[in-house]
């Protein structure tokens, strides 16, 4: 009797398990039949995050608005004409890339100096398909390098924050101490200096990007040594940074704390209450560049070999509309440097010293 | 209902009840579940560059659930794996990249090192448990965040100034172009040969020889095993020496392997404290870990599929995967559900 019954038990499942099954690859077929039919007619583009993650509100978030932004106005969709897919560790970087490429996108970004590599090892193997990586240089044909002068804008922060301080303490929070990160340092330092050489700068570097938690104890670290104005170059990691700056001014309202914020404008991010304590952000375009390539890709122009550097004066790097943090006249002086960098007649160092 | 049904039915029905409530977090948060679990399926076994990097992730994770269920074997919860196995990838990194040797040498080397880095990192708390009594939870975790920091300065230094080490030799590679081929250049090497030798090996030293019988001893009851004789300082040392080396070896599958260099952790890898669920899973037994890292492995690595192929969310798929491992898990309470079911109808 029980036999007979645990048998019947399990012929259910079996039955269910074929029926879910048949319901599945049915499915499975339409979808693999709409995906070829769009990428037939049509430009499509994807990209892979790194660690950071789509939803950033920095690097990443602003190269995947900025592919939104290009499908949206070629009418792509989102899944067959544009997509993205999140990397939670190193070890995704290769697989993601892969599986971008097998929905046969024809242009796949990698957003970070860290998928340099992987990038490089797949653009071997697939010929057929172009990438572009940011932040790094890969030199292969089917392959377009993305880069920023991020010194130039950086310096410009710098300078925005030398002219702000009262305490003359300022801080500086890296993600990895990294090429691309070193020249955000370099440009803030030498910004700084240019208005005080007198002035302090703490630069500290988390290790990561993706660890709001330790941006938060960094900041913490910084503000209660006197330090009144950070500037974060950490991506996720800054996130932290806000909030220890937002709990700071919540719980005490005439505190003098602010952020810079960086890549996207982080204005949003710095709201307490009817106050705000993002200074300014330092806009790396990295959605004029993904979109610059796209065009370039989709008109049959695909910048593969070369380095294309985005800096000062084609916009890829400015300062963010800080929404009356900054005086008229701070901002007049940060506009005097920006007409100099912009002549030559400074020249912002690339390397940390 | 025999007990062999019982031992079959169980994983059945927890992957089966993981499975259901997965979908109903998939359904109420806005998503089909049933393409969901067709992508992980796929992501899984769709092709064989799928299976070839499923496999990938089950190699390290084979390891890491040796290493715990090792120590727990002699009544030790090492939870450094994940430290040790950090320490174990930066020496297979360091050994590959520093060293110009025939492929022969320099490959058993590298691993070597690897094991032996693993090894030293365990016989820290192995020294500390059995001549001060220290707990060797404290004092593992806390090696952990030692082998985190230190690693990467240590990559610092080696690689002069930069975030990772430089690229290893290929004659100390676990990839092959074969491997590479035959699944469509995934990432596959021959590490998962390592694991299953380490597996035999684990085997081997727990079940025929007479330091296995005691280290099992050890384990059973410290004062019994005293009394007979066996010196259970020395077998503590040595449980958590092997297990150090076993997380060592598992750090090589990452060094030598998937990566073939090592970038600076902002964090800790999860593949060590996954490696306790993996040797829980598998009840510590050298065969069960096998398929604890097979599901563990499957499931991570199939999982990135879903935002993929079926637009779900990385964060709702950690928390279906999540359910279907807590199921497993619960295994328990399946059986003795169905032990009573039994025994009633046996009453009437």
């Amino acid at each position: 009797m029980s036999k007979r019954k645990y048998g019947l038990a399990l012929s259910l499942v079996l039955a269910a398990g074929t029926l879910l099954g048949a319901c599945g690859t049915d499915k499975d077929k339409k979808d693999s039949s709409t995906s070829t039919g769009g990428n037939e007619t049509d430009f499509s583009l994807a990209m892979v995050t790194d660690v950071g993650g789509v939803d950033d509100k920095s690097f990443n978030q602003s190269a995947w608005e900025g592919i939104k932004k290009f499908g949206e106005d070629n009418g792509l969709s989102e899944g067959d004409g544009y997509a993205y897919l999140q990397s939670t560790g190193e070890a995704d970087y290769t697989p993601n890339l892969n599986a971008l490429t097998r929905r046969d996108f024809d242009l796949v970004f990698g957003v970070g100096y860290m998928m340099e590599e992987a990038i490089g090892t797949i653009a071997g193997q697939q010929k057929d398909t172009n990438y572009a990586i940011i932040d790094g240089v890969v030199d292969q044909p089917n392959v377009a390098s993305i880069l920023f002068k991020e010194q130039e804008g950086a310096f410009l922060a710098g300078v925005a924050a030398a002219l702000m301080t009262k305490s003359d303490k300022i801080g500086f929070v890296g993600g990895m101490e990294i090429e691309v990160i070193e020249r955000f340092e370099a440009g803030f330092v030498a910004g700084v200096a240019a208005v005080n050489p007198n002035i302090k700068v703490d630069v500290k570097y988390t290790g990561a990007f993706d660890k709001a938690e330790l941006g938060k104890a960094e900041a913490a670290r910084m503000y209660s040594s006197g330090v009144d104005i950070i500037f974060h170059a950490a991506g996720g990691t800054g996130n932290g940074v806000f909030t220890e700056a937002k709990e700071r001014k919540a719980a005490d309202k005439d505190s003098y704390v602010w952020v810079i914020g960086v890549d996207s404008d982080q204005y949003a991010e710095g709201q307490v209450g009817d106050d705000n304590i993002t200074l300014t952000s330092m806009l790396k375009r990295v959605d004029v560049a993904v979109q610059d390539i796209a065009e370039q890709a989709k008109e049959g122009n695909f910048p593969g070999g070369e380095t294309k550097v985005y800096g000062l004066e084609d916009d890829g790097v400015t300062l963010a509309d800080s929404r009356g943090a900054i005086p008229q006249d701070v901002l007049d002086q940060v506009e005097e440097y920006k007409q100099k960098i912009a002549a030559g007649e400074i020249e912002v160092p690339e390397f940390a010293q | 209902m025999s007990n062999r049904v019982i031992k079959i039915l169980v994983p059945a029905i927890s992957i089966i009840l993981g499975l259901l409530v997965g979908a109903v977090v998939m359904l109420f948060s806005g998503y089909d579940p049933v393409a969901g679990y067709i992508a992980l399926w796929n992501g899984i076994f769709g092709d064989s560059y799928a299976i070839g990097e499923t496999i990938r992730q089950i190699s390290p994770y084979i390891l890491a659930g040796l290493a715990v269920a090792f120590a727990f074997r002699t009544g030790l919860f090492n939870i450094g794996v994940e430290g040790q196995l950090m320490v174990g990838w930066f020496a297979s990194a360091y050994v590959g990249a520093a060293f110009e040797l025939p492929m022969y040498i320099h490959l058993p080397f590298a691993l070597l090192a690897a094991a032996v880095a693993g090894a030293l990192w365990g016989l820290v708390p192995g020294i500390l448990k059995a001549t001060l009594r220290v707990h060797e939870v404290i004092v593992t975790i806390m090696m952990n965040y030692v082998a985190l920091h230190v690693v990467n300065a240590l990559i610092k230094t080696v690689s002069g100034g930069s975030y990772k080490t430089d690229k290893i030799q290929p004659t100390a590679s676990l990839r092959s172009e074969f491997l590479s081929n035959l699944t469509d250049y995934s990432t596959l090497h021959y590490g998962i040969f390592v694991a299953l030798g380490m597996v035999i090996v684990m085997w081997f030293i727990l079940e025929k020889t007479k330091t296995g019988f005691e280290l099992k001893s050890v384990g059973f009851n410290e004062n019994a095993s005293q009394y007979a004789g066996m010196n259970v300082k020395k077998n503590i040392i040595l449980s958590m020496v092997i297990s150090g080396a076993f997380a060592g070896l598992g750090g090589a599958m990452e060094g030598l392997g998937t990566f073939g260099s090592m970038t600076n952790q902002g964090g800790f890898t999860g593949i060590g404290f996954d490696g306790i669920a993996v040797a829980l899973l598998g009840a510590n037994a050298p065969l069960g870990i096998i398929f604890g890292a097979s599901l563990f492995g499957s499931l991570k690595y199939g999982a990135n599929n879903m935002p993929n192929a079926a637009g779900i969310p990385l964060e709702i798929v950690s928390i279906v995967i999540a359910l279907i491992i807590f199921f497993v898990a619960c295994g328990y309470i399946i059986r003795v559900g169905l032990q009573r079911l039994n025994k009633k109808k046996e009453a009437k």
